[in-house]
């Protein structure tokens, strides 16, 4: 409180009652303003919505009373198209479910593919671990836009720039595999689109060293920000029996502090002989599943998918070198004709259990029915249960903590 | 923690349900699965998942299929997990073709069950009984048809627009 220029203490009491008088004053009209739902549209084209979202608000002042999620604007009959496709002409449509992501969403339909044609176990151990290195390239990249876009929405612009200007790396390391920068189409029913480049193992392992501090640096910038603790902590926070409720999985899940990781619990690809940890969120700012225990959950799977990436690097330039006889489409079948039955494949993907629900009828080489279980939908739909009573500001950090991709929520 | 095979989660579930209302069991691995009379659904989802032994707390995955005209039957498919026992098992619903029969919704059981339903019902055109908010969810409110029945026709204009394949 500034001294007041006329002195004595009378003056001051007689202002500090006009303060009060004033701001009870306000306090009123603010109540009055209260007493008013209204409802208001965010999106579809609001930059913090990620995508085509639109969120129908109830706002009571300042408050979120209600949020109605409505989507299906990127709606484009994924599972429709399917169901006219042969299964090796549908993984370049899987590259557009989450499309940061577009690796881990070929690999979880390969493998669901695979299973149903009886060839898990039999890929050479090099695909595997092309695959792996991959996907978890794959990861770093949609964790950085997760974590770089969190920031942007809520006033921090610098991460943001910086976590462009690395996944830039991931994308060239990308165009360098298989020529696209996101959508890939690289891992083939059997196999793989080609074999790593020459030379590709020095590159990503130079990549390694260079991200490396680059998180350190991220986390100095953002992590322990105490503008950004102060926006996340306490914010938004999801109880687990909640988020096992609503079916939410991946960071979402393990940021309310549950040890819930497919790589680890269904042990697939070369996951098993990997040495990773598996982290989860664990209240160190706020309450144990806050918007920045989600956060913080993904920047340590960044430093996780790093050490993964080593791991592999080591095993492709040792273990399973590149020889000349080595074909990766050697195993690819001509004509890929599952059984007739149904399988559930489910993979972790950066955003959480990605699933494809196959069902095969034998005769062709066509899918019955191609049901996508996208981690986004799931992950969306907890939105209104934990955005009641917020701050509109506050919603923004709960969606932005959220990381969901629309192309996956309306598929 | 135990996880149960398809054989010991049989016996339990029919130590419980009334007689008949599992129709079917298949043991086969990968994904045993159990189809059940529509009627027992409801009992059945909440005693999975409250029971100690079965614990059955996430619904992974739940999908509507439609088997085409001929059969004139459309389908529920459920794939449950359990994450601490970590068994997982696949329930299967079947109703017909008219829509005159409604599942029972399982919204309640498990909460992400809600939209999933609600995609079940615009995509495949599924009836819910005693879901909160059964509404189109993907396809537009006005949109006319369900687009993954089989027996499906694609629209010629929406809205006045001509629609060019």
């Amino acid at each position: 409180m500034k001294t007041p220029l006329t002195s004595g203490p009378q003056k001051v009491e007689l202002e500090y009652a006009d303060l009060l008088q004033r701001s009870s004053a306000y306090r009123t009209r603010l109540q009055d303003l209260q007493s008013e739902e209204m409802v208001l549209n965010m999106g579809p084209q609001h930059p913090s919505t990620h995508g085509v979202l639109r969120l129908e608000l109830v706002t009571d002042g300042e408050l979120v009373m209600d949020v109605v999620p409505h989507i299906g604007y990127l709606h484009r009959c994924f599972e429709k198209h399917a169901e006219s496709l042969p299964f090796p002409q549908i993984i370049p449509y899987t590259d557009r479910l989450d499309y940061m992501a577009s690796m881990n969403n070929n690999l979880a339909f390969v493998m669901t593919v695979e299973k149903m044609l009886g060839m898990k176990g039999k890929i050479p151990k090099r695909i595997e671990y092309i695959r792996v290195l991959v996907a978890e390239l794959n990861r770093i990249a949609s964790h950085l836009v997760a974590i770089g876009t969190f920031g942007l929405d809520i006033g921090a612009v610098t991460p943001f720039l910086w976590c462009f200007r690395d996944r830039e790396h991931i994308l060239k390391l990308m165009e360098w595999i298989c020529g696209a920068r996101m959508l890939y189409n690289y891992i083939w029913v059997g196999g793989l689109f080609y074999d790593l480049p020459m030379g590709f193992e020095a590159q990503c392992e130079a990549f390694v060293k260079y991200f490396k501090p680059k998180v350190a640096e991220l986390n100095r910038l953002l992590t322990e920000n105490s503008i950004f603790v102060q926006r996340t902590a306490n914010i938004g926070v999801l109880p687990r029996d909640l988020a096992i409720s609503y079916g939410c999985s991946g960071p979402v899940l393990r940021g309310s502090g549950l040890k819930m990781d497919l790589r680890r619990v269904d042990g697939y690809g070369v996951y098993p002989e990997i040495d990773f940890e598996v982290c989860i969120g664990k209240g160190e700012m706020g309450a144990l599943g806050d918007c920045w225990d989600r956060y913080k959950v993904r920047v340590d799977e960044i430093e996780q998918s790093l050490k993964i990436i080593s791991q592999c690097l080591e095993k492709l330039t040792k273990e399973h070198k590149r020889t000349a006889e080595f074909d990766p489409r050697g195993l690819c079948p001509p004509k890929v004709r599952p059984k007739a039955g149904e399988y559930y494949g489910r993979a972790e993907n950066p955003k959480g259990e990605l699933g494809f629900f196959i069902v095969a009828d034998g005769r062709s080489d066509i899918p019955q029915r191609c049901k996508v279980r996208g981690p986004s939908f799931s992950n969306l739909q907890v939105v209104p249960a934990i955005s009641r009573g917020v701050l509109i500001a506050d919603l923004i950090a709960i969606l932005g903590s959220m990381d969901f991709v629309l192309g996956e929520v309306d598929r | 923690m135990k996880t149960l095979t398809s054989h010991e989660i049989e016996e339990i579930l029919r130590s419980r349900l009334p007689e008949n209302s599992l129709l079917d069991v298949q043991h086969e691995l990968p994904q045993p699965s159990f189809t059940l009379q529509a009627e027992a659904l409801v009992e059945a989802c909440t005693f999975l998942r409250d029971d100690s032994r079965t614990y059955f707390d996430f619904l992974n995955c739940l999908s509507g299929i439609d088997s085409g005209p001929e059969s004139n039957r459309l389908g529920v498919v459920y794939h449950l997990s359990s994450i601490p026992h970590g068994h997982r098992i696949v329930l299967k619903v079947w109703t017909s073709r008219d829509g005159k029969n409604p599942i029972p919704s399982v919204a309640q059981i498990w909460r992400t069950a809600e939209w999933h339903e609600r995609e079940a019902f615009d995509l495949v055109g599924i009836p819910f009984s005693g879901h909160p908010d059964l509404r189109r969810i993907l396809m537009p409110d006005d949109w006319e048809g369900h687009p993954l029945r089989k027996d499906y026709e694609n629209p010629e204009s929406y809205h006045g627009i001509q629609i060019q394949y």
